[in-house]
């Protein structure tokens, strides 16, 4: 019988964590039930990229667009769907506006506005299963370039204008043509997997949703750069990825994709997978280096860089996820098609993470080039709850913060540079007017210097020192010159640092000091914090005209610091207050109130 | 409980493990990553027998055994609770959740309880920053969008199926 029905289901990360495996059982027993298993076919693909919807699942011919599942709705769908061709009404997205779209891939902004290179195979194919891959192209680029020379291979990489989508954006075709000069029998090609920037799970989504295009995308970089041997460098935290990576390594030996002798050529290539163990800085390539040989993950001076002395002491050339898995398409569709998207620096797309306070958090993938804005309103659907947008955070703790007033800033490289950030990996966390930018600053310096390994001297206690100044300021204990200390140290590191990360980790203090000076020297000189986020400089009050004395706060209270009788107007005991919140989030009448704790002493 | 050096079969599987990798260069890491899933820690025993078998210096395992922060010297609790630091949890509550935690189960850093069922690790993100806040118990238990009330249901929903089991020993 031949095949009615094909289910798409989502089995993304955030999806299997909403519960998509209990989805996907019911969906089975209940197709098996009324015995449509020969008539309709369940995919389980990589992340759709929708994540705040899932579970999802998308059901063809029709491209009906499911989302936020239960298990019971999956015997919904099938007795109407399925068995009586009736959309299921209930199930569909409604977005901010309470418009219904049913099919959703073809009509929502979030969808239409991507251009997919790279994740061009998530939430389509079955990530499991090798045949699906190449029935969408795959491995037709390996076959074709073995047919061409390395050198002609460099040269078409080098006209794409491809550059590294690890974060520093170093054109991918260069790299490869130094450690293709570089003399040596044994050389090799490492995939950093290490995602490490909190906010970031493009390289995450990839692996797991579309695991053959990184293992071809690393085999043509090991021909065109003449290595017979990769590792793919994944962290720990990501035990789908890894399970996936394993799988399609096994399909890949099997099919003699991977191993000796490649499509009947001279080119062999055999991949092993290493598993990182926690520590921040093995996304630092020399740091990586040695965490693939199994020491302490501690950077070294370059040069001599990885296209001379890499991993072993042989030439190493290391690429990103994203760049690997862009390889099979520009190779495909020839440089010119890639160049022709993006901008004149920047080609191609750039897989994104969006999360924080946003409607649409998920997966995207854009041109190059295309706005702030329109990423985070058109694609990202806005601010939930009708708050303000404050400030968007890119390139982790490596990047900085972006004001409104840039939105209408391209996302490419320079641009990017230019503001004071970088684009890093391309995680975007974005803020609203409840987020305060030094309590930010804070955050992304205590990671950096947990995540230091001591090395260095302007790393190790420079970051510490500026962390110090900043813990001081978030608890309203600021000086006036704590400002100045603290660029100055800033500056300092970032010319002294040993590696990437030491360099780098003073960017958020530097960009939110740039962007938001006025929230720095309003904790030091008012005692006040804009965002009435720092505990120290909030108070909660009741306002006795708002308060029905239902006593939902007292009971919400941990510390018995509201005080009143029922009925009657409750009271905040100040001095017992720990500040929690509770009874901000229990008041039902909007009578509890969050004040900044100078103005309550001045009452 | 037997001590670390009782649990014979634990070494022997480390063994089994260890002389079936055929490229031992560059595995430490590989080899420590499946001796703390065999013994849940790395106390210097366990160590001292790896460096042994690799024919590395003991001061090499301790030392990457002390740089990594996935590997720990001590016990974790039964039920060990990740939560997530990223930067989209931190944002959305992830504090939080962490004060929540402290409070109800009375402990400090990442020791285990005193009944030994949970202990808390913060961790680095998990790379689910659009269900953030995010927290993960054991390797596959996790939980998106939590919330304070929400966390202390998950840890009464351990503590039921610890009393459950108690109760069917007993019987």
């Amino acid at each position: 019988m031949t095949v009615e029905n094909t289910i798409l289901i989502c089995a993304g990360g955030a999806c299997i964590s909403s519960g998509e495996q209990s989805v996907k059982s019911t969906l089975e027993e209940e197709i098996k039930k009324h015995g449509l298993d020969s008539v309709v076919k369940i995919v389980e693909t990589g992340c759709m990229g929708s994540c705040n919807l899932g579970p999802l699942m998308v059901i063809y011919p029709e491209g009906v667009f499911y989302q936020n599942l239960k298990s019971q709705d999956a015997k919904e769908i099938v007795e109407e769907h399925l068995l009586k061709g009736r959309v299921v009404q209930r199930l569909f997205y409604k977005g901010p506006t309470g418009e219904i779209k049913p099919r959703m891939k073809e009509e929502l902004p979030f969808f239409t506005k991507q251009v997919k290179v790279v994740t061009r195979n998530l939430g389509i194919i079955d990530p499991s299963n090798i045949d699906e891959y190449i029935a969408n192209d795959g491995y037709f680029a390996l076959n074709k370039i073995l047919e061409w020379s390395p050198e002609r291979l460099i040269e078409e990489i080098k006209k794409s204008g491809l550059r590294g989508r690890g974060g520093a954006g170093f054109p991918t075709g260069l790299k490869w043509e130094f450690t293709r000069k570089s003399k040596s029998s044994e050389k090799y090609v490492i995939c950093n997997a290490d995602e490490g920037d909190p906010g970031a799970f493009m390289d995450r989504s990839v692996l797991e949703g579309d695991p053959h295009s990184v293992l071809e995308g690393m085999m043509i970089a090991g021909y065109a750069i003449g290595a017979q041997y990769g590792y793919i460098y994944v962290r720990a935290e990501y035990p789908l990825a890894i399970e996936r990576l394993k799988k399609a390594m096994s399909q890949a030996y099997e099919y003699g994709l991977l191993g000796k002798r490649i499509f009947n050529t001279n080119f062999s290539f055999d991949v092993e997978l290493r598993i990182g163990a926690g520590a921040f800085v093995c996304g630092e390539e020399t740091a990586l280096i040695r965490s693939v040989e199994g020491m302490r993950g501690q950077p070294v001076q370059k040069p001599p860089y990885p296209a001379q002395k890499g991993v072993w002491d042989k030439p190493t050339v290391i690429n990103n996820v994203e760049t690997l898995a862009n390889l099979p398409v520009i190779i495909n569709k020839g440089a010119d098609w890639f160049s022709s998207i993006g901008t004149e620096k920047s080609r191609g797309t750039k897989v994104l993470a969006l999360s924080g306070k946003i409607n649409n958090a998920g997966l995207i993938e854009v041109p190059m080039g295309t706005t702030l804005r329109e990423i985070i309103f058109d694609i990202g659907g806005g601010i939930p709850n009708g708050k303000k947008f404050k400030a968007v955070q890119t390139g982790g703790p490596s990047g900085g913060c972006i004001p409104d007033e840039y939105l209408d800033t391209t996302v490419d490289y320079d641009s990017l540079t230019k503001l004071g950030t970088i684009m890093g990996s391309g995680g975007m966390v974005v803020m609203d007017e409840d987020t305060c930018m030094v309590d930010v600053a804070r955050y992304f310096l205590e990671f950096s210097a947990e995540e230091s390994c001591g090395k260095c001297t302007p790393c190790r206690e420079g970051t510490k020192r500026m962390l110090e100044i900043l813990h001081r300021i978030v608890d309203g204990e600021g000086k006036l010159e704590d400002i100045d200390s603290l660029e100055e140290l800033a500056i300092s590191i970032k010319d002294t640092a040993l590696c990437g990360l030491g360099q780098t980790a003073p960017n958020p203090v530097l960009s939110t000091l740039r962007y938001f000076r006025d929230e720095y020297e309003s904790h030091i000189k008012e005692k006040r914090c804009i965002a009435r986020s720092c505990k120290a400089m909030i108070a909660y009050t009741i306002d006795s005209e708002k308060c029905v004395g239902c006593g939902a706060c007292a009971r919400a209270c941990g510390v018995n610091a509201v005080i009143g009788k029922i009925k009657e107007v409750h009271k905040i005991n100040q001095e017992a207050c720990i500040k929690c919140g509770s009874c901000y989030v229990a008041c039902n009448f909007d009578a509890v109130k969050k004040v900044d704790a100078v103005d309550l002493v001045e009452d | 409980m037997p001590t670390i050096l009782e649990a014979d079969s634990g070494f022997k599987e480390l063994d089994k493990y260890i002389d079936g990798i055929k490229e031992k260069k560059g595995m430490l890491i590989g080899v420590l990553h499946k001796a703390q899933e065999i013994f849940g820690y790395l106390p210097v025993e366990v160590q001292s027998h790896v460096a042994e078998k690799l024919h590395v210096p003991e001061s090499t395992v301790y030392g990457v055994v002390t740089f990594y922060s996935f590997f720990t010297m001590k016990p974790r609790g039964k039920y060990p609770i990740k939560l997530c630091m990223g930067t989209a949890c931190y944002v959305k509550g992830g504090s939080k959740l962490l004060e929540t935690l402290r409070e109800e189960l009375e402990v400090k850093g990442d020791e285990p309880t005193k009944n030994g069922l949970f202990s808390i690790h913060e961790v680095r993100c998990l790379g689910a920053c659009s269900m953030a806040p995010v927290v993960l118990v054991g390797d596959n238990d996790f939980h998106g969008h939590v919330t304070p009330h929400k966390l202390l249901q998950i840890l009464d929903s351990y503590r039921q199926k610890e009393g459950k089991r108690n109760e069917n020993k007993k019987s």
